[in-house]
């Protein structure tokens, strides 16, 4: 069982990236990955969100979901993205210092693609309680990743003269499919779980 | 970077005999025998491939890079690496796309020389293999007429190439995933086995490179981490369970682990600054290579691992900065 839960979590990391293999939660992938400091704490906050998306995810569907099954993209998001505003406030209250960690980022992601993309997958895959939790951490160490690898190259690349035509976005973008290119070497990983 | 002509640098100023035209050809140099034994193997088709990989790599240089940046020989360099790493029967209309990508994507995009952060050959390659599947994935059988082609070479773009007549083989990776067949030891070291013009022989690869590491041009490091970490990481596994698991030698000689530890993962550019940073690396793409092969759906990794690493060369150099002369570890960095 707990070797089950490792696999998953490492497939949904690396062989099954949210952002490089399915093209999930770009946006914060190109606008916050500029810094590492900021990627790392991006990256923190995903993990955070898709943590407790799988908690309600995992909810809607046991209680709710199998009574009103066309209900289920509405009552994804409402519920997620309210749930993390309550819990926003409630880290505000009882940790100031950890609600400044994880600053603005906390309130951004909860409407990405990425969070409802994940709520589906697991849903889809019909995966547990333990299972989704371990697939909401992998599948948040593999946003982390992709945004740390970014922001490193980018930090890097900022000492190069980069062409005129591919300055800015443009570099970004271009970089974006060089690393999902390389990522397809673990296509048919771990295809069993 | 500054003007040309304003450039300044700090004191001490030593002289050294190597610049980058220097190196660049004596790589050049040092491929000549791996593409001999190419030519050797394959016949004509090498040739082909070789040179339409080369034509596109230079003439994008040539007409987007800096003016006289095709003197430095880096762009031929990556022709002849992409050329090394395709199948013998590519069309040559696509080895000369990969070409053109590897030096307008890879390097130019990122500004030029020393710049980029993937190895260019290598994304060229995995251009091709994503955009051409079948294409990358046909390997011609060995022997027949030397003279005869080992594919569709010539066919004509965006035309599906004919269909070789019996001329398939497969590759002893491929083999050994596909259909459980080991491939001899003797075979794969003489370099007499199917697969990319570049993959044949090994121990010509190693003498180039042993050339190679002995003028410094490239660090020794980096070939020797990869090898020893799939020796010892397949070694084991074979150890375990030799009926599932290939054994050390079939796995260090057998598909372009030689040439890419060799001259893909060496290159200057996109490997990481300190000696430390170097190990890292290296044990990283042979773990990497083992675990794709092995367990991954495609039966060759060595690509994917050496450009997976590439992209962790800035967070390698940054864990590894060395302590500056004079301060606490702490204090450097940020």
């Amino acid at each position: 069982m707990s070797g089950e839960l490792f696999w998953i979590l490492i497939s949904a990391m690396v062989v099954n990236n949210f952002t490089l293999f399915y093209f999930l939660g770009l946006c914060p992938f190109m606008g916050v990955s500029a810094r590492v400091e900021t990627a790392i704490r991006m990256g923190a906050a995903n993990i955070f969100v898709l943590t407790i998306t799988s908690i309600c995810a995992w909810f809607l569907n046991t209680y709710i979901l199998p009574y009103a099954p066309y209900l289920r993209l509405i009552s994804f998001i409402v519920v997620i993205a309210s749930l993390v505003q309550i819990v926003e406030m409630t880290i505000k209250k009882i940790s100031p210092k950890l609600f400044r960690q994880l600053g603005i980022y906390l309130p951004l992601i909860t409407t990405n693609c990425a969070i409802l993309g994940f709520a589906i997958f697991a849903t889809n895959k019909g995966y547990g309680f333990l299972q989704g939790l371990s697939y909401a951490v992998g599948a948040g160490l593999g946003l982390t990743l992709a945004l740390v690898l970014m922001a490193s190259i980018r930090e890097s690349a900022e000492l190069s003269d980069v062409a005129d035509v591919a300055k800015g976005t443009a570099l970004v973008f271009i970089i974006a499919g060089c690393l999902s290119l390389a990522f397809m070497g673990f296509a048919g990983l771990l295809s069993t779980t | 970077m500054t003007t040309r002509s304003l450039l300044i640098t700090a004191s001490p100023h030593l002289g050294a005999r190597d610049t980058t035209p220097t190196i660049m050809w004596s790589v050049v140099a040092s491929l000549v025998p791996v593409v001999g034994a190419a030519i050797y193997y394959f016949g004509p088709s090498a040739v082909l491939v070789i040179g339409a990989a080369c034509a596109g790599a230079m003439m994008t240089e040539l007409v987007f890079g800096p003016k006289g940046a095709l003197k430095d020989g880096s762009a031929a360099i990556t022709g002849i690496l992409l050329g090394l790493v395709l199948p013998p029967g590519l069309p040559m209309w696509m080895a000369f796309l990969g070409g053109v990508f590897s030096i307008g994507i890879g390097k130019l995009i990122f500004g030029g020389l020393g710049q980029n952060i993937f190895n260019p050959a290598l994304l060229g390659r995995a251009f091709l293999q994503a955009a051409f599947p079948v294409a990358l994935t046909t390997w011609p059988a060995l022997g027949g007429d030397w003279w005869s082609l080992r594919g569709d070479n010539l066919a004509l773009p965006l035309m599906s190439p004919a269909t070789p007549d019996a001329l398939t083989g497969a590759t002893p990776l491929g083999l050994m995933k596909f259909e459980q067949v080991a491939t001899a030891d003797s075979n794969l070291i003489m370099g007499s086995i199917g697969g990319s013009l570049g993959e044949t022989s090994g121990i010509i690869i190693l003498l180039c490179g042993l050339y190679l590491a002995l003028r410094n041009h490239l660090n020794w490091r980096i070939p020797a981490s990869i090898l020893l970490t799939v020796a010892l990481f397949s070694g084991g596994l074979h150890l375990l369970d030799p009926v599932r698991y290939p054994s050390a030698i079939f796995m260090l000689f057998s598909g372009g682990l030689m040439i890419g530890a060799v001259y893909m993962a060496t290159d200057m550019v996109t490997s990481p600054v300190t000696n430390r940073g170097c190990w890292i690396f290296g044990f990283g793409i042979g773990f990497l290579v083992v675990v794709i092969r092995l367990w991954g759906g495609l039966p060759e990794g060595v690509m994917y691992a050496i450009l997976l690493m590439n992209a962790m060369v800035p967070f390698i150099n940054r864990a590894t900065q060395p302590r500056v002369f004079g301060t606490r570890l702490k204090e450097v960095g940020s």
